[in-house]
């Protein structure tokens, strides 16, 4: 099932890069657009006039909110699409942008997909709208994650600071203490697998959103953008601090092969074989949801670091923004504000197991001092919401973030595969992202 | 049958005729009718069986079980709760009887698709069989060259061009390119070239017969076995058709089973994931079981049809 998975995203990621990426910048030189010269008025009386808009998304909680909101502006019709999932969204996203018609007015896009559409002058600078006056509702990383290039493309809905998750039960068992540093994370691995061979400390067969965010929290900036300008660079000290610990786990066998999100390995943060996970803040309710059975096993704890000093980074997340097709980004872009900042949207966000990026929830008390029962009582979001005041800044992704995950695969991932230096997979991601850059358009440096 | 043939001759009498054959009768004589068996080809026609049917076994096991019984009991046998109907019921009913919806529109295209293509391919087949006029060589040269083309290089292209006409996100763009069959037009040329012999339209002209008359009366029915044929190689190529909906289509309510069906395996990934394997494992049983009863019922005139011709009658 996953390899059929696996080779479906592959054979997707090559089409959509085959035609259509190439109108990534197309776009740019015509990008003459209507758009422009808005202003916070406007939203309100959109609202009031209102109309029709399409609205794509794959978030579970997406429907309760539409239908929130159609409540309180009846005069508003929002058609609710689930495109697909992720990479499945963007490349339909790509298609549509790349075709001249066919977007929805708002789309869910995840943080490192948004410099690609946003350069590709696909999404309407909601600063023109007064947006930009809502900086301060929002933590600081995700409010960087959606400003690319001096423009606001778009308004934050989750974040994802990482955190480590970890099976307390299978801990225990073998007397193994919450690891603080890396050094200390890769002992526990040692030992665990030692202890019992069908058991690791964490399963990781070659994840792009994991790695760069892994990198990140490590100190490495290996992507850096100036206009078209762009550099790709594994070579700092950042990045091979990560890959000096990460190396240790993939060439000593000490991770789980199972792939992630496959039906293995759900079981496996079920059954205990694999123990831990360093994973975004999102992770609860996955696992209150699709690992019921498992209740009362798992707790959080700090993200491990190299020095002691308590640092993170963002893991996933995403938000929404409006699209330059829309014949009415006005009304879009109102209803963006309450989807993204409505305190009634937000509740039902909540509800449905997301976590924040709105500093008020992350400041609530009641929401920093929840006891989760599926955690056995701990206050998991004193864990979380403090990761969240301690992701670094400074990073940025790439503008083609989406094609270069697609090919992680067949570059890192081999290291992982054949228990090599993670290093070498990386200078083959590396040259074959400066390649494509330049092929895209862009100066790319290494 | 054939195996108990010989020794019910020889026991006609009570006692072998032929001392000579009695002793030979051991070692059993190879005939067309029982050919030599090899411990080689069996084996790797067992290997063969085996790899063909432990997904299948593995499906209709796992579709009996819940969603965190999946992941806690051993794929190739049963787990404790036997909860196939139920999975069938919420699979029917999960998201407002969603897969009804994608079953329809599968069954939609399946019939005005391969329906269409079939239609096409043996309209198109037969004429360059039958009939001469200019041009015949270069069809065929672009009907040869288009059989090497696959479909999934094309689909891009044919969104593109689709999108200029403002097709895409509707059932057209999935039904119009569904309709060409080259290799479906090919067979049926080949086929028609000597299962319709042109003494038999020449008769049926001499009588009077307009050539529509002629082709639905006579040759339709000579061709039955090449036009199932046909059916069923574009019924299961529609059927199965992936990668053209995934890009044509934006809006789940056109989606056929096979995109609809990835979207749910979608769903357990990444931030805020809703794993429903159960379902998706229902699902894929539900969708083949069409396939399954389509090639069974319609493989007899398959059968028939890949022997005709064969042998000069």
């Amino acid at each position: 099932m996953t390899i059929a998975r696996t080779a479906a995203r592959r054979t997707l990621a090559v089409a959509a890069t085959a035609a259509l990426a190439v109108g990534a910048l197309a776009a740019c030189s015509t990008g003459a657009d209507a758009t422009g010269g808005g202003s916070p008025d406007d939203l309100d009386a959109a609202l009031e006039a209102g109309g029709e808009l399409t609205y794509w998304s794959w978030t579970p909680s997406a429907e309760a909110q539409v239908a929130a909101f159609e409540e309180a502006y009846p005069n508003v019709d929002v058609e609710l699409v689930n495109a697909g999932t992720n990479t499945e969204e963007y490349t339909k996203l790509q298609n549509a942008i790349k075709a001249g018609s066919g977007a929805p007015d708002v789309v869910q896009i995840e943080y490192y997909a948004m410099p690609q559409f946003a350069l590709a002058d696909a999404l309407v600078d909601l600063g023109e709208y007064g947006l930009d006056e809502l900086e301060d509702q929002y933590s600081a990383s995700t409010w960087g994650s959606v400003n690319v290039d001096g423009k606001l493309v778009g308004l934050p809905q989750d974040s994802g600071p990482m955190a480590l998750f970890y099976n307390k039960t299978v801990f225990d068992q073998y007397g193994i203490a919450v690891p603080t540093t890396w050094d200390e994370y890769v002992d526990a691995a040692r030992r665990l697998h030692a202890a019992d061979p069908t058991k690791y400390i964490t399963s990781d067969t070659g994840d792009a959103g994991f790695a760069t965010s892994m990198i990140w929290q490590a100190g490495g900036r290996p992507f850096e953008i100036d206009g078209t300008d762009v550099t790709v660079s594994f070579q700092d000290e950042g990045t091979e601090k990560w890959t000096g610990v990460w190396n240790q786990l993939v060439e000593e066998d000490l991770l789980s092969t199972t792939p992630g999100w496959s039906d293995e390995w759900f079981k496996g943060l079920a059954d205990g074989s694999i123990a831990s996970l360093p994973i975004g803040a999102w992770m609860p309710g996955v696992l209150e949801s699709s690992v019921a059975d498992a209740a009362g096993d798992w707790r959080v704890a700090p993200l491990p670091t190299y020095d002691g000093t308590a640092v993170t980074a963002e893991h996933g997340g995403g938000g929404q923004s409006v699209v330059k097709q829309s014949e009415n980004p006005a009304l879009a872009a109102a209803f963006l504000r309450w989807l993204n900042s409505d305190p009634a949207s937000i509740d039902v966000f909540l509800e449905s197991g997301g976590f924040p990026s709105t500093t008020a929830d992350l400041e609530d008390p009641e929401f920093v001092g929840l006891e989760s029962e599926y955690f056995g009582g701990q206050k998991i979001n004193e864990v979380l919401t403090q990761a969240s005041k301690d992701v670094a800044s400074g990073w940025s992704y790439l503008p083609y973030q989406v094609y270069a995950n697609s090919i992680f695969g067949d570059t890192v991932g081999q290291s992982y595969a054949n228990k090599a230096d993670l290093n070498e997979g990386l200078a083959d991601w590396q040259s074959q992202l400066v390649e494509y850059g330049n092929e895209q358009g862009f100066t790319v440096g290494e | 049958m054939s195996a108990t043939l010989a020794p019910e001759v020889r026991s006609v009498d009570g006692r072998s005729a032929d001392p000579a054959s009695a002793r030979r009768s051991p070692r059993r004589p190879h005939s067309p009718l029982r050919p030599r068996k090899s411990v080689a080809f069996t084996l790797l026609m067992s290997i063969f069986i085996l790899y063909s049917l432990v997904p299948l076994a593995w499906l209709v096991i796992n579709a009996t079980k819940t969603q965190s019984g999946l992941f806690s009991s051993f794929g190739l046998w049963f787990d404790d709760e036997f909860v196939l109907f139920q999975n069938i019921w919420e699979t029917l009913t999960y998201r407002d009887g969603i897969f009804l919806r994608w079953f329809g529109n599968t069954l939609l295209y399946v019939v005005l698709g391969a329906g269409g293509a079939t239609l096409l391919a043996t309209l198109a087949g037969y004429g360059l069989a039958k009939f001469r006029f200019a041009g015949r060589r270069a069809v065929f040269a672009v009907v040869l060259g288009a059989i090497a083309v696959p479909g999934t290089a094309l689909a891009v292209p044919t969104f593109l061009l689709f999108s200029q006409l403002g097709l895409t996100n509707t059932p057209w763009a999935i039904i119009i390119p569904s309709l060409i069959s080259p290799f479906g037009l090919y067979l049926i040329w080949v086929y028609a070239v000597d299962s319709v012999p042109t003494e038999i339209l020449e008769a049926a002209r001499m009588d009077g017969a307009g050539e529509f008359r002629t082709f639905f009366t006579i040759s339709v029915r000579l061709l039955a076995p090449g036009i199932v044929t046909v059916l069923l190689f574009t019924v299961v190529a529609t059927w199965n058709n992936y990668f053209l909906p995934l890009i044509m289509l934006s809006d789940p309510t056109w989606y056929p089973l096979t995109v609809g069906l990835n979207q749910w395996n979608a769903q357990a990934t990444g931030v805020a994931a809703q794993p429903i394997y159960n379902l998706v494992i229902t699902g894929s049983l539900l969708t083949i079981l069409p396939i399954v009863i389509a090639f069974l019922g319609l493989q007899r005139f398959w059968q028939s049809g890949l022997s005709a011709g064969s042998v000069k009658q």
